[in-house]
């Protein structure tokens, strides 16, 4: 597929700010202490990136002013549910907020409340966006449960670290369990992506120019594809980067999306060095953003058994 | 539907993605619609000669779905929506090898993945006849839909920012102001060679139908399940008027 820009930032800061989100949540309900005042910074931080993430999305339609009707085909389309999940999500996420700076800190039940819904809806939202590649059965790269295993462990994982970033610098007791969650989380979405991107790179695709145009012929090629100079067919469906420029992506986005962040967390960890949590965040930012562009330029899509040219 | 999914859901006919199979007349598998409308290809006539193309598109972008529009249509990369397109493959091993021109265009699957994804619901398939249609005015640009169709059949429209996508002329189809041997898809109309066939294909006696059945008429990709509508008659060795039996017209890689 060509990846597309807003879908890229859309999804990768979304996630991260699930995960900050599903981390307060999680030390909540764990009975781990926080300041409100840290919590409040993480919350308007999650949602100012949630906010971002929404408005990258619309810049993905072409008519965003009809965004509104996206909703109708919950029953049966994911992107219709991921529509309804995200602005939920978002409110909750305000509400928490809002909750915070009224003063409502201590107030067990809406605490448990808030926390057990943040938590639901924040996976909801990792299953609904990545059932929408997930669910695309001919993509065979997507289609396969690595899929939701991944948008959610590396949500996790960059929510995990920026999380650690911020209470570094609030000066939170809380870093001592969240700094080691960030490196469990890292690794684990280091090895769910190293597997994913290990098994597109072997598929042997289902479909094939025989297939496609049904004769079965062992030598088959393409003299004309039915236009001279490219149509939405040749544009959308292929990344156009060499395989050179592949294969840099790929190690751009194992080093700075995981290798980076699981050391620079280690180092953080050991020295209580404020550079290396911003180095680790701004690693991560990139690398998620070159692993998430790679998520879907490795994505084969059958489309372009017809258009060998490109292909 | 996904086969891991399945298995992880169990046959539990609660959860939303296998609702998605469920919800509506059309993309029910248990409900078989009475009237699907489709073409068939005869490749075995297609000479490539784009008059379908060219009468598809002079139909389409002066009727209900269009303007069909054209980008730096006189410059060096000129690009535009079309709902049909033919291409050419060369089969066989030099000198043994054949030339195929393959037309393609939307196959109105009857169970079509594109139509389940769509979020707004502006892309569905009649009930009445089995044509998937776009809905212009509710389609939201997404792409979605053009992601979810193995067959690349779905085009956005670049200037208008809307999905389009072969109507089979449902605006021409019906019209009772045409001659009624007009009543047909403009490609069909503009083919020389009449490879090109339309009718319901749920009907057995009908012209679509019989080719089918007895030229061996196949559907594209049929790994994946969409039980496209249109379907497409194999080439044939046509054997040689007078010539000694068994031998054919030329050396057919394809027989």
């Amino acid at each position: 597929m060509n990846p597309a820009f807003s879908v890229i930032v859309f999804t990768t800061i979304a996630g991260a700010a699930q995960g900050l989100v599903v981390a307060l949540a999680v030390a909540l309900l764990a009975g781990r202490p926080f300041s409100s005042s840290f919590a409040e910074q993480a919350l308007l931080v999650s949602g100012c990136l949630l906010v971002i993430g929404l408005g990258a999305s619309f810049l993905h339609l072409g008519r965003p002013e009809r965004a509104w009707r996206a909703a109708a085909m919950w029953r049966t389309s994911w992107l219709s549910r991921e529509v309804i999940v995200l602005p939920a999500f978002i409110a909750v996420v305000g509400l928490g907020w809002l909750g915070l700076r009224s003063g409502g800190a201590d107030q067990p039940v809406m605490n448990v409340l808030w926390s057990v819904s943040a938590i639901g809806l924040a996976s909801l939202l990792w299953i609904c966006t990545a059932m929408i590649y997930a669910c695309l059965r001919f993509i065979e790269e997507w289609a396969h449960p690595l899929t939701i295993v991944n948008f959610t462990l590396t949500g996790l994982s960059s929510g995990l670290v920026l999380c650690g970033a911020l209470a570094f610098f609030a000066n939170e007791p809380l870093l001592s369990v969240v700094a080691p969650a960030a490196l469990i989380a890292t690794l684990a979405a280091w090895v769910g992506r190293a597997m994913a991107v290990r098994r597109n790179g072997a598929i042997r695709h289902r479909s094939t120019l025989q297939t496609a145009i049904g004769v079965d012929a062992p030598r088959l090629q393409q003299n004309s594809m039915g236009m001279s100079a490219g149509s939405f067919n040749t544009r959308e469906f292929f990344h156009h980067a060499s395989a050179s420029a592949l294969r840099h992506v790929k190690r751009i986005a194992q080093l700075a999306g995981f290798i980076a962040p699981t050391l620079l967390v280690i180092l953080a960890m050991l020295t209580g060095s404020a550079g290396a949590w911003v180095l680790a965040v701004a690693a991560q930012g990139i690398g998620l953003v070159a692993d998430r562009w790679l998520f879907f330029a490795q994505a084969k899509h059958p489309q372009n058994l017809y258009y060998q040219i490109v292909s | 539907m996904i086969a891991w999914l399945k298995e992880l859901l169990g046959a539990t006919p609660t959860t939303g993605i296998v609702d998605a199979a469920t919800i509506g007349t059309a993309s029910d598998p248990s409900v078989t619609l009475a009237k699907q409308l489709a073409l068939v290809i005869d490749l075995n006539v297609c000479v490539g000669c784009h008059a379908c193309v060219t009468s598809c598109k002079e139909w389409n972008t002066s009727g209900a779905a269009g303007p069909l529009v054209d980008q730096n249509a006189y410059g060096a990369n000129p690009t535009g929506t079309f709902f049909n397109r033919v291409q050419t493959y060369e089969a066989g091993t030099f000198p043994n090898t054949e030339t195929i021109h393959f037309p393609k265009s939307c196959l109105h699957c009857e169970e079509p993945p594109c139509v389940p994804v769509c979020p707004t619901g502006a892309s569905y398939k009649r009930a009445e006849d089995g044509i998937v249609l776009v809905d212009y005015d509710k389609c939201i640009g997404c792409k979605y839909c053009a992601w979810a169709c193995p067959y690349g059949a779905r085009e956005i429209d670049e200037v208008r920012q809307v999905m389009t996508k072969c109507t089979l002329c449902v605006d021409r189809i019906y019209d009772p102001e045409l001659p009624k041997e007009d009543r047909k898809p403009a490609c069909v109309k503009a083919c020389p060679t009449g490879a090109r066939l339309f009718g319901d294909v749920k009907d057995p006696d009908s012209e679509v139908s019989i080719a089918i059945r007895e030229r061996g008429g196949y559907s594209l990709m049929p790994e994946w399940q969409t039980k496209p509508a249109n379907q497409y008659l194999p080439r044939r060795v046509t054997a040689v008027a007078g010539a000694p039996a068994g031998s054919a017209s030329g050396d057919a890689p394809l027989s």
